[in-house]
């Protein structure tokens, strides 16, 4: 089986949803700042119990031993559990533990992933649970896989703001309904989203990959449906493709009754 | 076809930010107990919602948006096609006079091997020092062990100090602490398809019956079974079941004559694993508590019949336990 960034899940329903998987990288990184977590965690319950050493010197020692052995392995744990598979370094680079099969995560998978950590850090510095993401499937170390568990990212949810990307003014392949009828017949799903894709992040390129780019769109489109020259020239490439994916997306009051 | 992107949000919204609602409600616990008119609703959303998607992804691929239904669509399928009974809450009691000891008793194969294992390392270990003593200091890891037995008992039973003293409790600390971790590691080396747990296993029948066998010949069983069994009828079998844990997890993960897939098996074992291991922390801490705070006393100041026997109940106790306990209740399924 092939290396895959992506968990794809068929619902009885015959829906397939996606969630991107994380990548070692991304997971050493958030594993980096939970260890200093867990660091600041040990100092100051050290600080604390050094208080009740002066009290009883073996009763400290005892509390501080145990208090060292329960934080370090039930921080990722008790983290997991309550905010439902985040720790503090995955909640900051937007990582998520999930049920490889897109179930809710159980506690169990919890606790056995975290205890097979022991395995996945050996020798030093995870290189077996490292290796074991990059050669697996899914990303998975050895304690994802024991626990059937996958480690994605969580995407940042924003509704796509129609009024920025659609042109919402004057749009002048609007002047000729019939062959603004024809050019939404004849643009496919794929192209009118690529071109939506160009619109939405049109600011993301360099100032010549922009204009090359939108000049190989208008010219795509151009071809597909002529329009008069009143209605083309005279607009720049950008403007036209925004036009097309006005008409594309937004069709017309009249046909959406 | 491409569908009107406006119009599509505007109808889709409100049950979209509805499901989601309902979601984090559920999500949070803070849903209480849906009721069927409940249910029949939010299936409902999540087919709405499971329909927009499919939609989307067939006729227009505004990425911002598919990623937004899937989310949703996501977290309502987790919590839909669940069927495993969620527990927020753990009842103490019920795991411990039930869950731990049926799921010993499911999974008791794998502690038979486990037992094996390290009777062939005991066997190993008290033949290795039979026929070469120079193995000694090889085999045994804590040098208060690699001198003449006689000696250390006579020194033990002559000192006039308590060297436990003000450190009985950091000492059981660190007893609790070093053998949970060996444990856990026990049940973590069954990924290595149990070959890392056979090695511990092994390795820790060999120090066992090293160590046995190095005592028997030098007259000091007595103070043997006296300094062991304390703790050791509660430790070794905590070890065993670490081992047997680890056993079960590479049981699964080679699935001999099993039909169901890898990831089916894993998930059929993890509740169990998940048992047994805490099972093994628990008894830990109390072997922990002996070892430091009785096991280290010899005679005159606890005579070592009375040490014996106290071992004795304690192993007769945990064998009572592990192979009754529960037995008149329902044997529940891996959660």
């Amino acid at each position: 089986m092939s290396k895959t960034n992506t968990l794809l899940i068929r619902t009885p329903e015959g829906v397939v949803f996606s969630q991107l998987l994380a990548g070692p990288v991304t997971r050493f990184l958030a594993w980096v700042l939970d260890f200093f977590c867990v660091l600041v965690v040990l100092m100051v319950v050290n600080i604390i119990l050094s208080f009740a050493m002066v009290i009883s010197m073996d009763m400290g020692v005892a509390l501080l031993t145990l208090a060292f052995f329960v934080i370090s392995i039930g921080y990722g744990i008790a983290l997991e559990w309550w905010w439902r598979g985040q720790t503090l370094g995955k909640r900051v680079l937007r990582l998520r533990v999930v049920d490889a099969g897109g179930l809710r995560l159980h506690f169990h998978q919890i606790v056995l992933r975290n205890l097979l950590r022991f395995v996945d850090s050996l020798p030093f510095f995870y290189l077996v649970g490292g290796i074991a993401c990059l050669v697996s499937r899914r990303a998975q170390r050895l304690g994802d896989l024991a626990a059937n568990t996958v480690v994605i990212r969580i995407p940042r949810l924003v509704e796509p703001d129609l009024e920025q990307i659609l042109a919402g003014k004057f749009n002048s392949l609007r002047a000729h309904p019939h062959l603004e009828a024809r050019l939404r017949q004849r643009v496919s799903p794929a192209e009118a989203a690529a071109a939506l894709q160009a619109i939405t992040r049109r600011d993301e390129f360099e100032p010549v990959a922009r204009l090359k780019l939108f000049s190989e769109l208008s010219g795509h489109f151009r071809a597909k449906v002529e329009f008069p020259a009143e209605a083309v020239e005279g607009i720049a490439d950008e403007q036209h493709v925004r036009n097309v994916v006005d008409v594309s997306y937004r069709p017309r009051a009249a046909d959406k009754k | 076809m491409i569908i009107d992107l406006e119009k599509f949000m505007a109808t889709g919204r409100p049950f979209w930010t509805e499901l989601e609602k309902f979601l984090d409600r559920l999500e949070n616990g803070t849903s209480g107990r849906l009721d069927l008119a409940q249910l029949r609703h939010f299936h409902h959303l999540y087919e709405r919602a499971s329909a927009d998607l499919a939609k989307i992804m067939t006729f227009s691929a505004e990425p911002e948006l598919q990623r937004y239904l899937e989310n949703l669509v996501a977290r309502a399928y987790g919590e839909i096609h669940e069927t495993r009974e969620r527990r927020r809450r753990v009842a103490f009691w019920p795991w411990i006079t039930q869950t731990l000891p049926q799921t010993f008793r499911r999974q008791v194969r794998a502690f038979h091997l486990s037992v094996a294992i390290t009777l062939v390392g005991c066997a190993f270990g008290a033949l290795a020092i039979a026929f070469d003593p120079e193995a000694k200091s090889v085999i045994m890891p804590f040098p208060h062990l690699q001198g003449d037995p006689a000696d250390r008992v006579a020194h033990e039973e002559n000192a006039d100090d308590d060297r436990m003293t003000d450190g009985k409790t950091s000492f059981s600390a660190t007893l609790m602490t070093h053998n949970t971790k060996v444990s856990i590691l026990a049940l973590a080396l069954g990924m290595s398809w149990g070959i890392g747990t056979i090695l511990l296993l092994f390795y820790n029948g060999v120090i066992l019956g090293a160590i046995a066998f190095d005592y028997a010949r030098a007259g000091q069983t007595e103070f043997l079974l006296g300094w062991l069994l304390p703790h050791g009828a509660v430790e070794i079998p905590a070890i065993l079941i670490a081992g047997q844990a680890g056993l079960v997890l590479a049981g699964a993960l080679v699935g001999w004559g099993k039909r169901i897939p890898l990831t089916e098996r894993l998930r059929a074992v993890a509740g169990d694993l998940m048992t047994l291991i805490f099972g093994v922390g628990l008894l830990l801490i109390w072997a922990g508590i002996i070892e430091s705070f009785l096991s280290q006393y010899h005679e005159p100041v606890i005579p070592y019949a009375v040490k014996i026997a106290f071992g004795c109940v304690e192993l007769v106790l945990l064998f009572l336990y592990l192979s009754r306990a529960g037995s008149s209740g329902q044997t529940p399924r891996a959660p």
